[in-house]
């Protein structure tokens, strides 16, 4: 390994890479945990710069090719900077039938943002989802780590002025 | 052979086939995309759905996927079923949703597999009327053009990029409509053999960068059957022209040689065919030292007086990059003493004992397509990616068989190509390499290591021994090569069909003593061993063989004391074969230096007589590759202005001489059948290729498409007039579009088949698909081990360990595929990817110079002191300099063994960004 690729590998955190070697030692071969890895950097970044990625993939044996066609494959790597919380809003069938449109309306007005952006703040970042698998609860949305159902303009007033 | 009914007729098929092969076998046409003969089946497009039933009973079937399903007795397909039909034409509307439908400016246009497979499916009119995805393309270097919108994501483009050429910066991106075929950002492809894509992508996504600078549609293309020039290995190619350039190169399929694939060298290294440094005219120096132009007669007859009226010795200087015909010829008029091979003593030498080995030896030479065979290969001392390309390919094939293994063994058909993969997950079978610098074979070597050439040879040495003890020992080896020899012999050991590879790249005697000693010790247990050796250039192989019995190199002519009163120079630039001062001196003693050559350089410069030669593309004649194979190259077009081929001048130049035998000289194949008899060595190259009057059903064969439409209209803005077309007198390949075409003819220009315009036509040439064409000759083996089979131990002389130290570094030549040979890198593109001159050295020695990278270094070289730019590079061994082979300000480093190096003075960097093909630190 070149002292240029050695620097890179230093561009993941002693503690990140812990995390993924921890990983290596459950699967057959390092580059099986190329996924896995990409959610440890994911974790603590936030989202997968090209340094980070190029990290990993010295880290992993694997070429930056081959783990970005890995990364972009999966829409939640995410390959660009995110804000804080990610809101996955579903635009799938049943949340369009219970007014999922106006929902998305309603958020991006109220974040002053379109989708795909993220808030001046840096705190949110607006992406669409395809069925949360909540039809029951539609139209749903997930804003970080926690789900939300049965949305109305009130709840996202609500959510969002917290 | 089992039998299956298809449509119902009933036929008898190769077990163990899937059922698309199968079929195309049995030349059926069914469309298909992502399925490659050399790739086997992913079922990635479903573009070969067709419909098996369970038994006679069962008439609503189900969909399967040709390439995806086995034939087994008794299995009932239809491929006509509306149902059927309806499906392929489905999937192939859906493919072109996205499709910009931009033939008429796509260069895939004419020859493009999706073309072929939209029209056999029935698929014509367009549903959708939305919008289509759009993509950005990339800039991919010099050779290949990149257009993503094309993309019907059959992924063929990665399967072979990655996993068949072993390419790491190509990939599949994103998902669905959004998936993308290229690099993770703009830049040069880095594989070698990056080319290919354009013959392997179905669709304009991939296309020929150098066609496109002036494209020609395939139909509106002259070509003919070729051979490369640009290693030793031989490749196969059809060679286009129009407007009289030559305007592309094609991979031509051969079974035993190149298959499907061609390097890049190959591939876009024959521009400098239409270089502006070509020799149109003959030209005589006049006193004042200029060039007069002169006709073909007045040259030939100046040179033939000269001859006549010599002082002293007239000579002939052969070459290893002209044909076997040529160098004849110029023999039979100098007289059989006077003939220099045209070749350093030493490289003869190495030559003449790859020759021995192959001959009086007792292990075969594989073809490149047993060396995909080979279950462990060793390397000794030979960069194969950068001196013989093809062949690091296959040797790269060669590591799957591990896997192949497996398959069998858990009975999965070979071509179920992703689960052979997912089976063997990182397996492979063991590759060693002994060279002198990382190699690019590294990533698929279960061991390398870095050495010079005495100690790769001592290495080779001491594994024949420990493989069979009548072998030489060597002694005090170091720990660690020990180690190696062990590891190394319980490898071969272990295998099958073992196979060692090396060459004259190390420029070393003793290194291809010691590979073929470890043949012949592995051979006394193993029958299959195999042994392949590398030599530098497209006919060095040939030359070698017809100068067998004459001893006289072009050193020895150097150091003749003889007065030497007339050279006759054929295609060699003496200056890549001797230090600047030997030719500059020899020059200078000569009345007369007559030089045949295509491009002007160092040697045409210092000639008094020169006479235009024709490259590869406008003359014939016969090759022998590094497999000892004979093989035949045929004109593609009629040379400019007074360029004939080098053999066509000697023929007449020895008429006009009154030579003996030259009176019967008619045609190329009299050259041929005269050589053939003056040399038992070369017993067979007349039946390599059919003669100049062979016709089928009367017909010649024809070098253009039956649609060549432009024909007529190349030369409307001046005449509405079409000129008669050339007549060919030398071969069965006419200049027109009438003759025959196509898979009966006995030498295949281009392919096409009705329906298939595109490359994949080839399977309607073969006898089965991957395998041999039914009627082309690969070419005639000339040389055949002649041992019994028992071990010989023929080479004793282990060379003692370089004496370490005293400050002087051992020069070892660095090969690069772009730059290092002498004629591709004339073309535009290779050369925009040639390095530029440095000297790579290990980190331990820049700290004993006080150097870094881009620092210079200086030394001196006979009367010469030179400077280059310092590369620090760790997979250099301390105590050796890495120069690049056949640039032209190292070219005099290659007759040097050592340098004493010092740090230059007063040195300004280079400003070039040319490091790229350097080593990375
Ligand atoms: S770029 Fe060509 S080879 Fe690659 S997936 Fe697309 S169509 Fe197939
Ligand atoms: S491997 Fe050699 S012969 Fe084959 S295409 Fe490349 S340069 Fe030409
Ligand atoms: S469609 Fe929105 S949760 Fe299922
Ligand atoms: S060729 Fe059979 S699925 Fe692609």
């Amino acid at each position: 390994m070149s002292a240029a690729e050695q620097d890179l590998i230093q561009a993941l955190s002693d503690e990140e890479i812990g995390e993924i070697e921890k990983e290596i030692t459950h699967l057959n071969g390092r580059k099986s945990a190329a996924i896995d890895a990409l959610k440890i950097v994911q974790k603590h970044r936030r989202y997968v710069s090209d340094e980070s990625l190029q990290a990993v993939a010295n880290l992993l044996g694997m070429s930056f090719a081959e783990l970005d066609g890995i990364a972009t494959f999966y829409n939640l790597i995410f390959r660009k900077p995110v804000g804080e919380k990610v809101i996955l809003l579903c635009d799938s069938v049943s949340c369009w039938i219970m007014g999922g449109v106006d929902i998305r309306e309603k958020i991006k007005s109220k974040l002053q943002i379109e989708m795909g952006e993220t808030t001046p703040d840096d705190k949110y970042t607006l992406l669409p989802m395809s069925c949360l698998g909540d039809c029951d609860h539609a139209p749903a949305m997930i804003v970080g780590e926690d789900v939300y159902r049965d949305l109305t303009n009130e709840r996202i007033d609500e959510i969002f002025d917290e | 052979m089992p039998k299956i009914v298809v449509d119902g007729i009933s036929y008898e098929v190769d077990a163990g086939n899937n059922l698309l092969e199968a079929l195309l076998n049995l030349k059926r046409d069914l469309p298909y995309f992502c399925w490659h003969p050399s790739m086997g089946s992913i079922g990635a497009c479903r573009q070969c759905a067709v419909i098996q039933y369970r038994d006679e009973d069962d008439d609503t079937g189900r969909i399967v996927m040709a390439c995806m399903t086995p034939v087994s007795e008794g299995t009932i397909f239809s491929t006509d079923t509306d149902s059927a039909k309806e499906f392929r034409r489905d999937v192939i509307e859906n493919m072109m949703i996205n499709h910009p439908h931009d033939c008429p400016v796509c260069e895939e246009g004419g020859e493009c597999h999706l073309q072929d497979m939209t029209v056999m499916t029935g698929h014509r009119n367009r549903t959708y009327s939305g919008p289509k995805n759009t993509f950005r393309n990339q800039y991919l270097g010099p050779f290949i053009d990149h257009e993503m919108n094309r993309c019907i994501t059959c992924y063929r483009c990665v399967r072979y990029y990655s996993d068949y050429a072993g390419g790491v910066d190509l990939a599949a991106f994103a998902s669905r409509n959004n998936t993308y075929f290229g690099r993770h950002q703009d830049g040069i492809l880095e594989s070698e053999f990056a080319g290919n894509l354009v013959e392997v992508c179905p669709t304009g996504v991939f296309t020929d960068k150098t066609l496109s600078e002036h494209y020609t549609r395939k139909w509106d293309l002259q070509s003919a059957p070729s051979i490369c020039v640009g290693c030793g290995a031989g490749c196969n190619t059809s060679a286009s022209e129009r407007y009289g350039q030559l305007r592309r190169i094609h991979n031509r399929f051969n079974d035993q040689v190149n298959g499907y694939f061609l390097c890049d060298r190959g591939r876009f290294g024959a521009g400098f065919v239409n270089n502006e440094d070509r020799i149109p005219q003959a030209g005589i120096r006049d006193s004042e030292g200029k060039y007069d132009r002169v006709s073909a007669e007045e040259a030939l007859s100046h040179v033939a007086d000269q001859l006549a009226n010599s002082s002293g010795k007239v000579v002939g200087i052969g070459s290893p990059r002209a044909s076997l015909e040529s160098n004849y010829l110029l023999k039979q008029i100098v007289g059989e003493g006077n003939f220099y091979s045209g070749v350093s003593s030493k490289e003869q030498e190495l030559t003449n004992c790859i020759i021995d080995i192959m001959r009086d030896g007792s292990v075969k030479t594989p073809s490149l397509a047993e060396v995909e065979e080979a279950d462990a290969v060793l390397v000794l001392g030979q960069d194969l990616t950068n001196t013989a390309p093809r062949l690091a390919l296959a040797v790269r094939q060669s590591v799957r068989n591990r896997s192949k293994e497996l398959a069998v063994q858990a009975q999965i058909p070979l071509w179920q190509d992703a689960a052979v993969r997912e089976l063997a997950q990182d397996e492979l079978s063991p590759l060693v390499l002994l060279t002198s610098y990382a190699d690019r074979l590294e990533d698929v070597a279960s061991l390398s290591c870095h050495a010079s050439a005495t100690d790769i040879a001592r290495i080779g040495f001491a594994v024949a021994n420990r493989l069979n003890d009548r072998f030489t020992a060597v002694d005090g080896l170091s720990e660690t090569d020990q180690k190696t020899v062990e590891e190394v012999v319980e490898i071969l050991k272990a295998a099958d069909r073992p196979l060692i590879v090396s060459g004259t790249g190390s420029q070393s005697k003793s290194v291809i003593e010691a590979a073929a000693n470890i043949a012949w010790a592995l051979q006394a247990d193993n029958e299959q061993t195999a042994i392949m050796l590398c030599v530098p250039e497209c006919n060095s192989l040939g030359v070698g063989l017809l100068e067998r019995e004459n001893s006289n190199t072009l050193t020895d002519l150097l150091d003749s004391t003889d007065t030497i009163s007339t050279a006759i120079v054929l295609e060699n630039d003496l200056f890549r074969r001797a230090s600047t001062q030997q030719i500059t001196a020899f020059a200078a003693k000569l009345e007369q230096l007559v030089v045949i050559d295509s491009l002007d350089n160092a040697t045409v410069s210092l000639s008094d007589v020169v006479l235009p030669a024709a490259t590869f593309a406008e003359t014939e004649g016969t090759l022998v590759n590094n497999e000892g194979r004979a093989q035949r190259s045929f004109a593609v077009f009629e040379g400019a202005g007074d360029i004939q081929g080098s053999w066509q001048w000697l023929t007449n130049l020895g008429k006009a001489l009154s030579r003996e035998g030259f009176a019967a000289l008619e045609r190329i194949d009299s050259v041929t059948a005269e050589c053939e008899r003056s040399n038992d060595l070369l017993s067979g190259i007349t039946k390599v290729a059919p003669t100049a009057d062979y016709r089928v059903e009367g017909m010649k064969i024809a070098r253009m498409t039956h649609r060549a439409s432009g024909r007529t209209a190349m030369r409307a803005n001046i005449n509405v007039h079409e000129p008669k077309q050339p007549v060919d007198q030398e071969s069965a390949l006419a200049y027109t579009m009438e003759g025959i075409s196509g898979p009966r003819a006995p030498l295949s220009a281009y392919v096409w088949s009705p329906g298939w315009n595109s490359n994949q036509a080839v399977h309607k040439f073969q006898t089965e698909t991957g395998g041999p064409l039914s009627h082309v000759n690969p070419g005639i083996r000339l040389i055949e081990p002649a041992g019994n089979g028992s071990p010989q131990e023929r080479y004793r002389e282990v060379p003692q360990p370089r004496a370490a130290g005293a400050g002087s570094l051992a020069l070892i030549p660095r090969y690069h595929i772009f730059g290092s040979d002498e004629m591709s890198a004339r073309s535009k593109a290779i050369a925009e990817l040639a390095p530029s001159s440095y000297l790579a050295i290990a980190p331990e020695t820049a700290q004993r110079l006080s150097v870094v990278s881009k620092d210079g270094v200086e030394f001196t070289i006979g009367n010469r002191t030179l400077q280059l730019e310092v590369v620090v590079d760790s997979s250099v061994d301390d105590g050796c300099a890495l120069f690049p082979a056949g640039l032209a300000d190292t070219l005099d480093l290659m007759h040097q063994a050592q340098v004493s190096l010092q740090k230059a003075a007063g040195w300004t960097p280079r400003t070039t960004t040319q490091d790229k093909l350097i080593a990375k630190e």
